[in-house]
């Protein structure tokens, strides 16, 4: 299989341009995606191939964006909807919350709606609170529908692709921080499951449950572990819903050990429900408490000294590991 | 406070009926009769505690969706709203599946799932109704677009109150989809309350057809107490839309004689208003002109009427021997797996 260096926002790219080719059903429409290819440039070059009647520049209309996106995948399209930054989701909060995931379930199952709302969290962009939110619990607290959160152009172009043949409604979540991380990427047609979490690395000490851009913060980590004779494992839930609820209990199982490292909120974050799953499902493998690393419960600062600060990272993931492995249960006292 | 619709209604065209068939007339009386004693069983039911959750009658309003989907062919998509039993119904919806989803069987048109405000029939074009006030606007967009994206000549009706069009979702909405001039029919049926909110204190346009000048597409007020009247009306905006010309919003001024849902809320109308609108019943209206211009007869259209009381018996029958669904059956429709 030939495998190229590409970037997360060239995988997208592909994926995008790939399914275009192969299903007429399939467009893009959202902000600045069009003329411009989109102001993170995931677009580009796809107006020119495709048209504006298949790559549609839209007015500043969230909810007229995902309603527009619900209704012609209930008349038989496969829209999808990108939404610039995942701040701007809730503008269109009623069409995410009330519509899009409900509509299949209170018609009994007579409808479906396969759109995708594609969006962004800016990770280090230093943007304030209004364009640096990433809250990905609150949709997984919504049934009804999936959640994507890759990190990596392997996954991005997989999952995506996924996301755009699966009959479901789908937020997919993409990390600004990563549109121009590189990483291999086959030439030839490739899906990823959508439920399928990955263990990017393997390990034996501890595991590390890491979401979207933590991944990469958690492999750095696992190098500088090893020299220091400590084995993480990294899991990379790449889909919040559904959730691999089966490769989670596994390594704990391996382990014993579990630490949550995740770009969102510590209160009722997404490792809030890894680690209720953990209770649930393998406490009698855990030989320590389980922990969080997550950013703080404050909205995200402008300035970069205290944004870095808010953000969870490699040094407090190194140290965390270390006393998990060494002390235990100290870590609470 | 409601003379000043008067005017309005006096610059409805007055059509002769004779220009149109006598089946489609004697059609829109039955659906008519047939909306009516539907809904005022509903109430009935209701109020006896064999139809559980909430509801929204539609009595006095029946002009408008028997008026708009008699316009329709079978293939256009209506969206409705919560007050939506008189839409589905007018589109086509078997009273017998919609009386089951009140009571929430499985045999209902949601399986049970879905209740009075969510009836999703594509077979016969009602493809979503959405309890949301303005919800369903931005996806009758989306549905609009997918229609002209394949070069379908369909068309896709967007319902909802004079309240909605307050909210944001109806701006966003009708703003693109004049910008994409889409194949879309926004009706607007003014009641004049949103619950208890009357139109004077809550909608800054003169007029809330108005609003239509500002999207850049033709606006239309319609007596919505005039079956024919909005059927033309609908008619006009159809065929501008499927000729590829664009949206149209039709404002058709009408009353509902019920409360907001099945409970008095309180006194917000006064009697005077309320007498002067049952005066000009929809029904009361059309069958006092089809006889008065010959075109049928009491005893005719006492038959229709006839028919459509048995219908809702027989749709009660039905709905009191369905099945209610259980907690593992409804779980199977929350994803496509």
């Amino acid at each position: 299989m030939a495998v190229r260096e590409i970037t997360y926002a060239e995988a997208l790219r592909e994926a995008l341009r790939e399914e275009m080719l192969r299903d007429d059903r399939v467009f893009l429409m959202g902000e600045d995606i069009g003329l411009i290819g989109g102001v993170f440039k995931v677009t580009q070059g796809l107006y020119e191939e495709f048209g504006r009647e298949r790559v549609r520049d839209t007015p500043i209309s969230e909810t007229a964006i995902v309603g527009a996106a619900i209704g012609a995948a209930i008349a038989g399209m496969r829209p999808i909807a990108e939404i610039m930054y995942m701040d701007f989701l809730m503008c269109a909060g009623d069409q995410v919350i009330n519509h899009l995931p409900k509509i299949r379930y209170m018609s009994g199952g007579k409808l479906k709606v396969p759109a995708v709302i594609r969006t962004q969290y800016g990770l280090y962009r230093y943007a304030a609170a209004q364009h640096s939110q990433f809250y990905p619990a609150f949709l997984m607290n919504i049934p009804g529908v999936y959640v994507e959160v890759p990190s990596t152009p392997y996954d991005a172009k997989g999952l995506l692709k996924s996301a755009i043949r699966d009959e479901n409604p789908d937020i997919f979540i993409e990390c600004a921080a990563l549109y121009r991380l590189r990483g291999p990427v086959p030439a030839e047609e490739y899906t990823i499951p959508l439920g399928q979490a990955d263990v990017k690395k393997e390990g034996s000490d501890v595991t590390v449950f890491a979401v979207s851009y933590m991944v990469h913060i958690a492999l750095s980590a696992a190098k500088k572990l090893e020299g220091e004779g400590i084995s993480i494992e990294v899991v990379d839930p790449r889909t919040l819903n559904p959730f691999d609820k089966k490769t989670l209990v596994e390594s704990i199982k391996k382990t014993g050990r579990l630490v949550v490292i995740e770009p969102d909120h510590k209160t009722a974050g997404v490792g809030a429900e890894v680690i209720a799953i953990a209770m649930e499902e393998a406490l009698d493998y855990l030989k320590a408490p389980a922990v969080r690393l997550a950013a703080e419960d404050i909205p995200p600062p402008f300035s970069p000294k205290a944004y870095n600060a808010f953000l969870p990272n490699e040094e407090k993931l190194i140290s965390t590991v270390k006393t998990l492995v060494k002390s235990g249960k100290q870590l609470y006292k | 406070m409601v003379l000043n619709v008067i005017p309005i209604f006096m610059l409805v065209m007055y059509l002769s009926l004779k220009s149109l068939s006598k089946e489609l007339l004697l059609d829109m009386y039955y659906k008519m009769v047939l909306l009516r004693r539907f809904e005022e069983r509903v109430v009935e039911l209701y109020r006896a505690g064999e139809i559980p959750g909430i509801a929204h009658g539609y009595v006095g309003q029946e002009g408008v969706a028997v008026g708009v989907c008699s316009a329709l062919r079978k293939d256009d998509y209506i969206l409705s709203t919560h007050r939506g039993h008189g839409h589905s119904l007018a589109k086509g919806i078997d009273p017998r599946h919609l009386m089951a989803e009140l009571y929430g069987k499985k045999s209902g048109v949601c399986k049970g799932i879905g209740g009075s405000m969510h009836s999703t029939e594509p077979e016969v074009g009602v493809i979503f109704s959405s309890a949301i006030v303005g919800g369903n606007i931005p996806i009758a967009v989306g549905v609009a677009l997918a229609f002209k994206m394949r070069g379908e000549d369909r068309v896709a009706v967007s319902f909802f109150g004079d309240g909605a069009t307050n909210t944001g979702a109806f701006h966003e909405a009708l703003n693109l989809a004049s910008v994409w001039k889409l194949p879309i029919v926004f009706v607007c049926e003014n009641n004049f309350y949103a619950i208890s909110m009357h139109i004077s204190k809550s909608v800054s346009a003169k007029e809330i057809v108005d609003r239509a000048v500002s999207y850049n597409m033709p606006g239309i007020v319609v007596d919505g107490n005039d079956v024919v009247a909005v059927y033309e009306a609908t008619l006009k905006s159809v065929e501008r839309a499927r000729r590829g010309e664009g949206p149209t919003l039709i404002e058709a001024r009408t009353y509902r004689w019920l409360d907001h849902g099945m409970y008095y809320l309180g006194k917000y109308r006064s009697d005077e208003e309320f007498m002067m609108w049952k005066q000009r019943c929809p029904i009361k209206v059309l069958k006092e002109r089809l006889i008065g211009e010959g075109i049928s007869t009491e005893s005719e259209l006492s038959r229709l009427e006839s028919k459509a009381v048995h219908d809702v018996d027989e749709a009660v029958r039905f709905a009191r021997e369905s099945e209610e669904p259980d907690l593992e059956f409804v779980k199977h429709f929350v994803y496509v797996r």
